[in-house]
């Protein structure tokens, strides 16, 4: 994929015109047919990390038939590294609802949720107020839209999409078998639009400003902006807004502390990119999973010469041991492996060849975990284990 | 055109309906996928993911059994891809697993070990996980063993307990690592709503949950020579014992399972068949009694509809979750327990045999019956009146003990004095048979004619859809029962918890109006029961109850009360049904007990 020439800091998320009760109003005047071509075109992608795009989405579950169907809003923001949401969630909450009751204009919904990260227990009544006058405005121009706040318990698993919604339905939160859908069935087996929190903010901006403002940002398949929070070596840590397709090496360049060996991109599910790369990585969606281009749902966490990329593998894979929901045998039994694994071969109890044999078993936890939890804990893995060979060994 | 799909799997073409997964597609042409979590009684649950298949075109492998097919797919099963995954995961489950398969009783007939072998995994190369849990076993049922060391965590358990069962004494605790199949509060299962059912051990793969098997003791019972072993054998149990010695299921066994039982060195092989004749004609006399006590009398303490008292599962479950509702229960103990209060009093008193040194030991289809053995009400005879209970299983593990060659064994015949059966004692081993055999009886004392139904066979009540309906009116009745005249009686029937509680909801919520309910716990009655041999599926049920209905066809006596037996012993020992004595050795009481 291309790379944008630049670093480029934008302000849509924060910047707070105050706004939104004119989007929402203006917005549902238009034709539902006419918001989605304008979604379509902007070539959003879901900035949870996964990259769907968000107009086909809404489209589907526009297009699904049934009586009752619903909005979620993810916002049970767990992985390591990231805090943007929580900074949308209690800077611009308007912006989200919004987004959310345009959703459910476009798709027939009337029911909308914010399922809350349980550490977030400390943002719940500042929301409420959001949301109790949000309702008050929706009833004053006569829209029917309701909005309620689900909270979650702290399990990373119920991030995923229909482990949350199998939580929401007071159930275990294990990952369903895909196919079906959410936007088929999702929550109570109703069609259902679940986005991430900074995806709405997004929808918020393009039905603003339009679509093309926010396509002529990024790249070729990475277009708009995106939140990234970044943190570890940096002597400027917090939440920033910048262009897609951006190159490591510039990030490192503005964010770096000038020791900066690698960089991992997405936090403990994503990649880590040693310093020699970060020339030919770009962040944005497309392309090979090690290769050129990193998705990410936003967590940048540096690290310099005097971080042990062996902790941090190990740090990494305690936290996949015990946030995998335990259902499925490659994620479950594969990750209690590759943690004891490492271990094993650095105290010398198995041969630095041992490495290879858990780097196959990345592959198979890829190829057939149920859900993307135990498919991503080859990321990290292998992009850390081949990259700093010697620092697991010795 | 709308409603088949095409698709191809390993290069051969397969056109199946839609909605179809590729694990029945497969089938379809006779490809057979390796499946653990999988189960033909259960819902899909997709976790054990050793059924992954590659979809050409797609990044990742699919679940076969949740995956459905799509018009045009192109599916590998054992492409290199598929295979060097699927040995990935076989191993990783062999690494978690305590595979000390020599020491296991499932050893055998496990369904990993057998993966294991198919696969050829020859070492271990992952690190083995089970040592480094500190596992304890509960060994404190008297039914079931459950050992987590053993568990794959497919969940099969969890889903029948709550599918089948609508029991949940089984649920899944923890994340992660932890991640484990545990009960209410992580209690014993002896102190949870587990009704004992034993159909978890059914549909366990491995070894995590067997029953707690009474096989040493008995052998040493039969080798003291002061002890006297009488055995009795459950009417499922010739129809299933064959399918633990290589028979096809649905063999009917009866004349070498009585042969293999006298060589094995019993000294008196019985037939429980004989008290279920006898607890029809107690609990058919409680019904027309309740009836009268009802229509009649207007006697409002007495509870209508009455409910049968046959299956320990079935006993328990209302014990915890309508505790309000055990004077519906017929006050009849069980066939198993009525015998061995008899054994002890009649059958010693004939025989002249001191009842202290009776061991009375019965061959059950079910893991309830050794709780219901062990209940402290079952002394009515002053002994403990069923020693031990041995399942379908443990009795085929008997039988290959002592190397008789099954096959080859001369039929026999039950001994004397407690082994007459009837048909209608045989169909108590199918769901709806305890309603048939009561009806034979009950219509024929209360009118004087037969059943009106063709060959005496109430088809109604039989098959294996989870609740059945039938009503009888009963006209021209004798004399003495009058007031029955033009009633319509009311029946029903539930197999598989799930089924009992959408009855018994519509009891407590007084939308239905039965008379008479017969509940089983396991689905298709006692021949599914949680004792039978592995594996179950609806297909194999279905096998076993027509041996069931076969068995019944072919004997000459098919009502209860025309069990020369059953007539002699309330000649000389019972004189009535509903006697004194009777009330002393063949009722019981319930126990109210909480959910939690």
């Amino acid at each position: 994929m291309a790379i944008a020439n630049q670093l480029k800091r934008v302000d849509f998320i924060f910047n707070n015109e105050n706004d939104w009760e004119k989007v929402l109003s203006s917005s549902i005047k238009k034709k539902p047919q006419d918001l989605i071509n304008e979604l379509i075109s902007s070539e959003l992608k879901g900035r949870g990390g996964a990259g769907f795009p968000t107009g086909i989405k809404w489209k589907l579950a526009a297009e699904a038939k049934n009586d009752s169907k619903y909005i979620i809003c993810n916002a049970d923001e767990g992985e390591p590294g990231t805090f943007k949401d929580r900074e949308i969630l209690s800077k611009v909450p308007y912006k989200v609802l919004t987004a959310m009751a345009i959703c459910g204009y476009i798709t027939g919904a009337k029911e909308g949720f914010i399922y809350l990260r349980g550490e977030y227990k400390f943002l719940q009544t500042e929301l409420q107020k959001a949301i109790d006058e949000f309702q008050y405005y929706c009833k004053e121009i006569k829209f029917d839209f309701s909005i309620t706040i689900f909270m979650g318990s702290g399990a990373y698993i119920c991030g995923e999409e229909t482990a949350l919604m199998e939580s929401m339905e007071g159930k275990r939160g294990e990952p369903r078998n895909k196919p079906p859908f959410p936007t088929q069935n999702g929550y109570l087996d109703k069609p259902t639009v679940i986005n991430n929190v900074e995806t709405l903010v997004h929808t918020f901006t393009i039905f603003k400003y339009g679509a093309k403002k926010f396509y002529d940002l990024g790249v070729q398949y990475s277009r708009g902006t995106k939140l990234f929070s970044v943190s570890g070596d940096t002597p400027k840590p917090g939440i920033y807004e910048l262009e897609l397709g951006m190159s490591l090496q510039d990030f490192v360049y503005e964010f770096g502390d000038g020791d900066t060996k690698a960089v991992q991109v997405g936090g403990a599910s994503g990649f880590l990119v040693p310093r020699k790369k970060f020339k030919d990585a770009a962040i944005g969606f497309k392309g090979k999973l090690t290769g050129i281009s990193l998705p990410t749902g936003g967590s940048m966490m540096l690290f310099n010469s005097s971080r042990s990329m062996y902790n941090v593998l190990d740090n990494y894979l305690e936290f996949f041991r015990e946030e995998s929901c335990g259902q499925c045998t490659p994620c479950r039994v594969g990750c209690q492996q590759l943690l004891l694994g490492i271990k094993a071969v650095k105290r010398g109890e198995k041969p630095a060849s041992y490495l290879e044999k858990l780097l196959r078993l990345t592959e198979t936890m890829q190829l057939t975990a149920k859900c993307g939890l135990g498919q991503s804990v080859a990321n990290s893995f292998s992009s850390i284990v081949e990259n700093f060979q010697e620092e697991m060994i010795y | 055109m709308a409603n088949t799909i095409n698709v191809s799997i390993n290069g051969f073409p397969v056109e199946l309906e839609k909605g179809k997964t590729i694990l029945e597609a497969a089938g379809k042409l006779g490809i057979t996928i390796p499946t653990l979590c999988y189960h033909k009684d259960l819902c899909v649950a997709g976790n054990c993911r050793v059924c992954v298949v590659e979809v050409v075109g797609q990044a990742r492998l699919s679940a076969s059994c949740a995956t459905p097919c799509e018009e045009g797919m192109e599916i590998l099963t054992n492409s290199l891809k598929v295979r060097n995954s699927r040995k990935h995961i076989i191993e990783l489950l062999l690494a978690e697993h305590n595979a000390d398969c020599t020491k296991c009783y499932r050893n055998g007939n496990c369904e990993l070990q057998k993966l294991s072998s198919e696969y050829k995994i020859m070492t271990q190369e992952f690190i083995e996980l089970a040592p480094l849990k500190k596992y304890s076993i509960d060994m404190f049922s008297p039914s079931i063993i459950k050992d987590d060391s053993k568990c794959i965590r497919c969940q099969r358990c969890v889903r029948t307990c709550a599918e089948l069962q609508g029991v949940n004494a089984l649920t899944v605790a923890h994340k992660g690592d932890k991640m484990r199949i545990t009960t209410f509060f992580e209690k014993a299962m002896r102190d949870v709503v587990c009704t004992n059912c034993g159909q978890c051990v059914n549909h366990c793969p491995t070894g995590a949950l067997v029953e707690k098997n009474y096989i040493e003791e008995v052998w040493e019972a039969i080798a003291n020579p002061i002890k006297h072993v009488v055995v009795q054998t459950a009417p499922a149990v010739r129809i299933g014992l064959g399918e633990e010695l290589g028979l096809p299921p649905g063999s009917r066994v009866t004349g070498q399972m009585v042969s293999a039982l006298k060589r094995l060195g019993f000294d008196s092989v019985l037939d429980t068949d004989f008290t279920a004749d006898l607890t029809i004609m107690e609990e058919g006399t409680e019904l027309l009694t309740r009836l009268k006590k009802v229509l009649v009398d207007h006697d409002e303490t007495v509870k209508l509809p009455m409910a049968t008292s046959c299956s320990p599962g079935w006993i328990k479950y209302i014990e915890h979750m309508y505790p309000q509702y055990l004077d519906n229960l017929s006050t009849c103990k069980s066939p198993q327990q009525m015998f061995g209060a008899l054994v002890k009093t009649y059958y010693a008193k004939a025989r002249n045999i001191d009842p202290e040194n009776i061991v009375s030991v019965s061959i059950m289809p079910c893991t309830a019956k050794k709780f219901e053995a062990y209940r402290p009400e079952m002394h009515d005879s002053g002994f403990r009146d069923v020693d031990y209970v041995l399942t379908t299983r443990e009795l085929a593990i008997l039988i290959k003990q002592a190397g008789l060659d099954f096959n080859k064994l001369e039929p026999a015949k039950f001994d004397r004095l407690m082994g007459d059966s009837t048909g209608a004692g045989v169909i108590f081993g199918a769901t709806g048979g305890v309603m048939e055999a009561a009806l034979r009886t009950a219509y024929e004392l209360v009118t004087g004619r037969e059943v009106p139904f063709k060959n005496l066979n109430i088809e109604p009540v039989r098959g294996m859809e989870g609740i059945r309906e039938t009503s009888i009116k009963i006209e021209n009745p004798l004399k003495e029962w009058a007031f029955l005249d033009g009633v319509e009686l009311k029946c029903a029937v539930a197999h598989g918890l799930v089924n009992a509680k959408t009855v018994m909801d519509t009891v407590k919520s007084g939308t239905s109006n039965y008379h008479f309910i017969e509940f089983m716990a396991c689905p298709g009655g006692c021949l599914g029961g949680g004792g039978q041999p592995i594996p179950t599926s609806p297909e194999i049920r279905k096998k076993r109850a027509e041996a069931i209905y076969a068995e019944d066809g072919a004997l000459t006596i098919r009502k209860s009360h025309e069990n020369p037996e059953v007539q002699k012993l309330y000649r000389d020992f019972l004189k009535h049904p509903l006697s004194e004595v009777s009330h002393h050795l063949l009722h019981t009481k319930y126990t109210k007990r909480e959910r939690y």
